[in-house]
């Protein structure tokens, strides 16, 4: 028998660490899917530059900064003293994930704003720039914008692919978190993000070419999804015991139903069968699929914050 | 001289999980009720009746490479007098990275200050010319050392010395300053 006592009952901290609730996989959700709106919209705009867009794409670019701004909220309220939030520009620390992971958040709102600038259609640009002030100061920086979309449009290629691997890094680096200590999480949210990203620009009203397009793209990001949760789940069940331990929450763990089911066949499995038989029977894609998708993708970084913080060192103590 | 490189070691062999260690401590420290810096952890094993107890007082590692100093992203999380870890709380946002970096669960927000804390070692006592931590000083066996790991004739360097020793996760990579004698 093994019998442990523990007098520790800290709040946040005992029976198991719970320190991070909804806010922060909000937060890493939503910087998922802006990811992947800038990463999408940037290529696309380095793609067919001169191609016209529908009225929806042309818009999609400005949820990149509405979305981050959300996100950003939650973080904020995440923190014990948000007050205090101002002191993460105070420093800047290689070594620290969320601390240059704050620093490219504030460079993601130039980009993504002059880029949806210049993806604006000039007549919806004109009646916002008769009610704005500072009208002549805009329209400078606007026209800027249209003359170095392609600029632009690598900077949100850039930051987007940085965002949405940061997303994962963050977590991947605590070594104390046996289910988070993998490489393999950042590519995954990257590529999850993306997924999300094209998810949530087919709720757009869109055109029937980039609906199909988008979906092709987006079963293409679900298998490279898949592979990657394969390749992460294999390594933890392959390593030391702790990384064991931590893959045995999604088989038999208390872990297990949620993961499978939320993420894997709702998120992953169905959006994909649904997008294929779409795309096999010439049917233009509906918002369905995008929305199991996006349940998916918040599922994910949830299921995946929460497990994390119940895996830890604890039975490699005990077992001294 | 070589910098001061500060350490603990418990005796387990003597510690009989009394808990005026962690009494001490909160008295001392003036950590609210509900939490604590440091605790006590009993584990036994074997089969009846042939049983074994291990107990041990235990607290923050004070880590030489320690996870909480490095992703702290504003400062607040850093190493202090001696090598130690300390928490300014005045920079501290209360983000809790460092809490899930921590494999020993030492850290706890402190809902007074809006703050992470956690064990300092009593610096505030050290650095004022006390030479005890204020666990060690309650620990009516005498089960806690303190000390200068850099200096061959403080106790704890003699104690790591002549006795068997571990650290807890030392798979965790962290590099513990805090020692468990067999």
């Amino acid at each position: 028998m093994q019998e442990i006592t523990n007098n520790r009952a800290n709040p946040l901290i005992d029976p198991s660490l719970h320190a991070w609730h909804y806010e922060v996989p909000a937060y890493l959700f939503l910087g998922g899917v802006v990811a992947g709106v800038m990463i999408l919209t940037g290529l696309w705009m380095l793609w067919k530059p001169n191609e016209n867009r529908s009225r929806g794409f042309s818009l999609a670019s400005w949820a990149s900064p509405v979305l981050l701004s959300l996100g950003m909220l939650f973080l904020w309220l995440d923190l014990e003293d948000p007050w205090n939030a101002w002191r993460f520009y105070m420093v800047l620390k290689p070594t620290s994930p969320m601390s240059w992971g704050s620093w490219i958040l504030l460079a993601i709102y130039p980009a993504s704003i002059l880029l949806a600038w210049a993806g604006t259609p000039v007549d919806i640009r004109e009646q916002w720039l008769a009610r704005l002030p500072l009208r002549s100061q805009i329209e400078g920086v606007g026209r800027w914008a249209t003359e170095n979309v392609s600029t632009l449009a690598v900077l949100n290629v850039t930051f987007g692919a940085l965002l949405g691997i940061y997303t994962g890094v963050l977590l991947g680096t605590m070594a104390a978190r046996p289910l988070w200590n993998s490489a393999i999480l950042g590519p995954l949210f990257l590529v999850s993000g993306m997924s999300t990203g094209a998810a949530f620009l087919l709720l757009y009203k869109l055109a029937d070419s980039e609906r199909t397009l988008l979906s092709r793209v987006d079963m293409g990001l679900i298998l490279v999804e898949v592979g990657l949760i394969a390749i992460w789940l294999i390594g933890l069940s392959s390593g030391g015991a702790a990384a064991r331990e931590a893959a045995a929450l999604f088989f038999g763990g208390p872990f297990t139903a949620a993961f499978w089911t939320l993420v894997v066949a709702l998120g992953l499995v169905t959006p994909f069968v649904g997008e294929w038989i779409e795309l096999r029977h010439k049917i233009v894609p509906g918002r369905m699929t995008a929305g199991l998708v996006l349940i998916g993708g918040f599922a994910l970084r949830w299921i995946v914050v929460s497990a994390g913080q119940h895996s830890g060192w604890v039975s490699d103590i005990a077992l001294r | 001289m070589a910098e001061k490189r500060y350490g603990m070691v418990l005796d387990t062999r003597t510690c009989v999980g009394c808990s005026a260690c962690v009494i001490g401590c909160k008295t001392e420290n003036d950590v609210p009720a509900g939490y604590v810096r440091d605790w006590v952890f009993t584990e036994t094993t074997g089969k009846f009746p042939n049983l074994q107890m291990t107990v041990r007082s235990e607290r923050c590692n004070h880590c030489d490479d320690a996870p909480c100093v490095s992703v702290c992203p504003t400062g607040a999380s850093h190493y202090g007098p001696g090598s130690t870890v300390q928490v300014n709380p005045k920079r501290c946002s209360g983000c809790k990275v460092c809490i899930a970096a921590c494999p020993y669960d030492a850290r706890y927000i402190d809902p007074n200050k809006g703050a992470v804390d956690k064990c300092t070692f009593c610096m505030h006592r050290i650095e004022n010319g006390v030479p005890t931590t204020s666990c060690q000083e309650i620990c009516p066996t005498g089960s806690i050392a303190f000390g200068d790991l850099n200096d061959p004739n403080s106790e704890v360097s003699k104690l790591l010395e002549t006795r068997e020793h571990y650290t807890l996760a030392p798979d965790a990579g962290t590099r513990p300053k805090h020692f468990y004698l067999k």
